[in-house]
C-alpha cells in the first residue's frame, strides 16, 4: 500500500440519497479496506448504480457520512477525482470516434501517456480494430475498449457495475488481469479496491471480501461472504 | 490547456465526421437569404435593413448549433467523464465555447459572401475589415451565451424550446450592437467606420457574460 492511501478504502455511515421525495439510498453503512473487494448485490432498482455513483463523486450524498478514499463526499469530491475507475452501462466513449481516439481523449483528460490505451487495445486483443469507429465494433468489444477507458488512469478504486456483461469467455479472460479479483495497480503493483455490481450473486461472492445486500435502498446484509447463506442471498431477489 | 485542447479536438473530429451541426447552420443561412430576398420583393439592401437581415440570420443560423452542442455529452457520457477526470470542469466551458465559435466562423465563411451576392446592394469589400472586427465580437458573445444556455437546456426534455426560450434574449442586445455597429458598413453612399461605442457595448457584453458563465458553470454539471 502506497504511503499517501488510507487503508480504509470506503467508510459510509448511514449514507442516504434520494431522488426528489423518493429515497434511493437509506442508512447504508459499511467499511472496506483498501485493496478488498466489495460486492453489491440486490434486485432492478434496489440501489445499486446510485450507490456506485455517489462513490464516484458523480451524486452527491443527501445524508450520513461517505468517505472514499479518505475523502470526505461531497466536499472534497474534486480531489477524488482521477482516483476512480467506473464502468457502469453507460459506456463513456463517444461512438462515432475509433477506439484509439477514445482512448487518446481520456488519456489527455488524465495526464496519461496515450501510448498507455494502444497497449492497453494491444492486450484486449483490439490492435486490428482500434481505428474503427466505435459504433461498427460488436457490443462486447466496446464493452472490452470500455474496460481499457475504466484502468487507463491506473485509478485506486475501480467501480464495475456488471463488468463482463456481453463478453464472450476469452474476453472475460482477457480483462480479469485488469479488472478482475487481485487486479493490482501499475504504480506500487497494490491491488486494486473494487466494488462489484452484479446480478449474478454467485461469482460475485466468490470473489468478495466484504457483501452488501440492498433491498429497495436499504442495506439488508453487510457481511462476509462466508457469514452468509444461500437462503439469505437468493431473497434479495424475491 | 491541455483539458480545453482535448475536447476541442474532440468536438471538432466528431464534427467532421458526423456534419450534425455546421451544414444545417450554413443551408440555414443561405436559405433564409433567398427567403428574405423574394419576401422583401426587393433585389438588394443597404444600411440598416441590410444590417438586421444579416444579424437575425446570423443568430437563428447559431441556435442551430446551440442546440445540439452539448447533445453528445448527455447521450455519451461526456458530463461524467469530466467528472472523473482530475481537470477543471469549467474546461468543458471554454472548450464549448471555442467549439461553438470555430462552427460560426465557418458558417459566416459562407453566409457573408452569400449575404454579399444575393442581397446586399453596396459592394461587401470596403466593409470587410470593419464587418471582421463586429463579427469577432459579436461570435465571442453568441458563443459564450449560447454555450450557457445550451448547458442549462441539454438537462431538460424541452431542449429546442430552452435554448430559444434563454438564448433568445440574452443575445438580443448582442443582435442589437452588432446590426448597430454594421449598418454605417452597409451604407448606400460608402462604408464608414463602425461605431466605437456599439463595438465597446459588444466588448463589455461579452466580458461580463464570461464572467457569469465561468461562475455557474460547475453548478450546471453538478447532479
Amino acid at each position: 500500500m502506497s504511503a499517501t492511501e488510507p487503508a480504509t478504502a470506503l467508510e459510509l455511515d448511514r449514507l442516504e440519497r434520494r431522488y426528489g421525495e423518493r429515497v434511493a439510498l437509506r442508512n447504508v453503512s459499511l467499511s472496506l479496506p483498501a485493496g478488498s473487494t466489495l460486492a453489491v448485490l440486490g434486485a432492478n432498482g434496489a440501489g445499486k448504480t446510485t450507490l456506485l455513483r455517489v462513490l464516484a463523486g458523480l451524486l452527491r450524498p443527501n445524508g450520513g457520512t461517505t468517505r472514499v478514499l479518505g475523502h470526505e463526499l461531497p466536499r472534497e469530491a474534486p480531489s477524488l477525482r482521477g482516483h476512480v475507475g467506473l464502468l457502469g452501462h453507460d459506456l463513456l466513449l463517444y461512438q462515432d470516434l475509433s477506439a484509439s481516439e477514445n482512448l487518446r481523449f481520456h488519456a489527455r483528460l488524465h495526464g496519461v501517456e496515450p501510448a498507455r490505451g494502444e497497449e492497453l487495445l494491444a492486450r484486449m486483443g483490439l490492435r486490428e480494430r482500434a481505428n474503427e469507429p466505435l459504433r461498427s465494433l460488436s457490443r462486447g468489444m466496446r464493452q472490452r475498449v470500455a474496460v481499457c477507458r475504466c484502468v487507463l488512469h491506473d485509478p485506486e478504486l475501480l467501480l464495475l457495475d456488471e463488468p463482463l456483461a456481453n463478453l464472450d469467455p476469452a474476453a472475460a479472460e482477457a480483462v480479469a488481469p485488469l479488472i478482475g479479483p487481485g487486479a493490482a495497480r501499475i504504480a506500487g503493483g497494490e491491488p486494486r479496491t473494487r466494488v462489484l455490481v452484479s446480478h449474478d450473486p454467485a461469482p460475485a461472492v466468490a470473489q468478495a471480501d466484504l457483501v452488501l445486500g440492498l433491498r429497495a435502498g436499504r442495506a439488508v446484509i453487510a457481511a462476509p461472504p462466508d457469514a452468509l447463506d444461500d437462503d439469505e442471498i437468493a431473497e434479495l431477489y424475491r | 490547456m491541455s483539458a480545453v485542447g482535448a475536447l476541442l479536438r474532440k468536438d471538432l473530429r466528431l464534427e467532421l465526421r458526423t456534419r450534425e451541426s455546421v451544414p444545417a447552420m450554413t443551408l440555414f443561412s443561405l436559405s433564409a437569404f433567398v427567403v428574405f430576398h423574394f419576401g422583401l420583393q426587393r433585389s438588394s439592401l443597404d444600411g440598416d435593413l441590410a444590417a438586421g437581415v444579416l444579424w437575425v440570420t446570423l443568430l437563428l443560423a447559431a441556435l442551430l448549433g446551440v442546440g445540439r452542442l452539448f447533445v453528445t455529452e448527455r447521450e455519451e457520457g461526456g458530463f461524467d467523464a469530466i467528472r472523473l477526470a482530475p481537470v477543471d470542469p469549467s474546461a468543458m466551458l471554454v472548450a464549448k465555447a471555442l467549439t461553438l465559435l470555430s462552427f460560426l466562423a465557418i458558417v459566416q465563411l459562407v453566409a457573408v459572401p452569400g449575404f454579399g451576392i444575393l442581397l446586399l446592394g453596396p459592394s461587401l469589400l470596403p466593409a470587410l475589415p470593419g464587418l471582421l472586427a463586429v463579427l469577432a465580437l459579436a461570435d465571442v458573445g453568441i458563443a459564450v451565451i449560447g454555450t450557457l444556455a445550451s448547458a442549462l437546456a441539454v438537462q431538460t426534455r424541452a431542449r429546442e424550446l430552452i435554448v430559444a426560450l434563454m438564448g433568445l434574449p440574452l443575445l438580443v442586445p448582442v443582435v442589437l450592437a452588432a446590426a448597430r455597429a454594421t449598418a454605417p458598413l452597409f451604407s448606400a453612399g460608402g462604408a464608414s467606420p463602425p461605431p466605437l461605442r456599439w463595438l465597446g457595448l459588444l466588448g463589455l457584453y461579452d466580458l461580463v457574460f464570461a464572467l457569469v458563465a465561468y461562475a455557474v458553470f460547475d453548478y450546471l454539471l453538478d447532479d
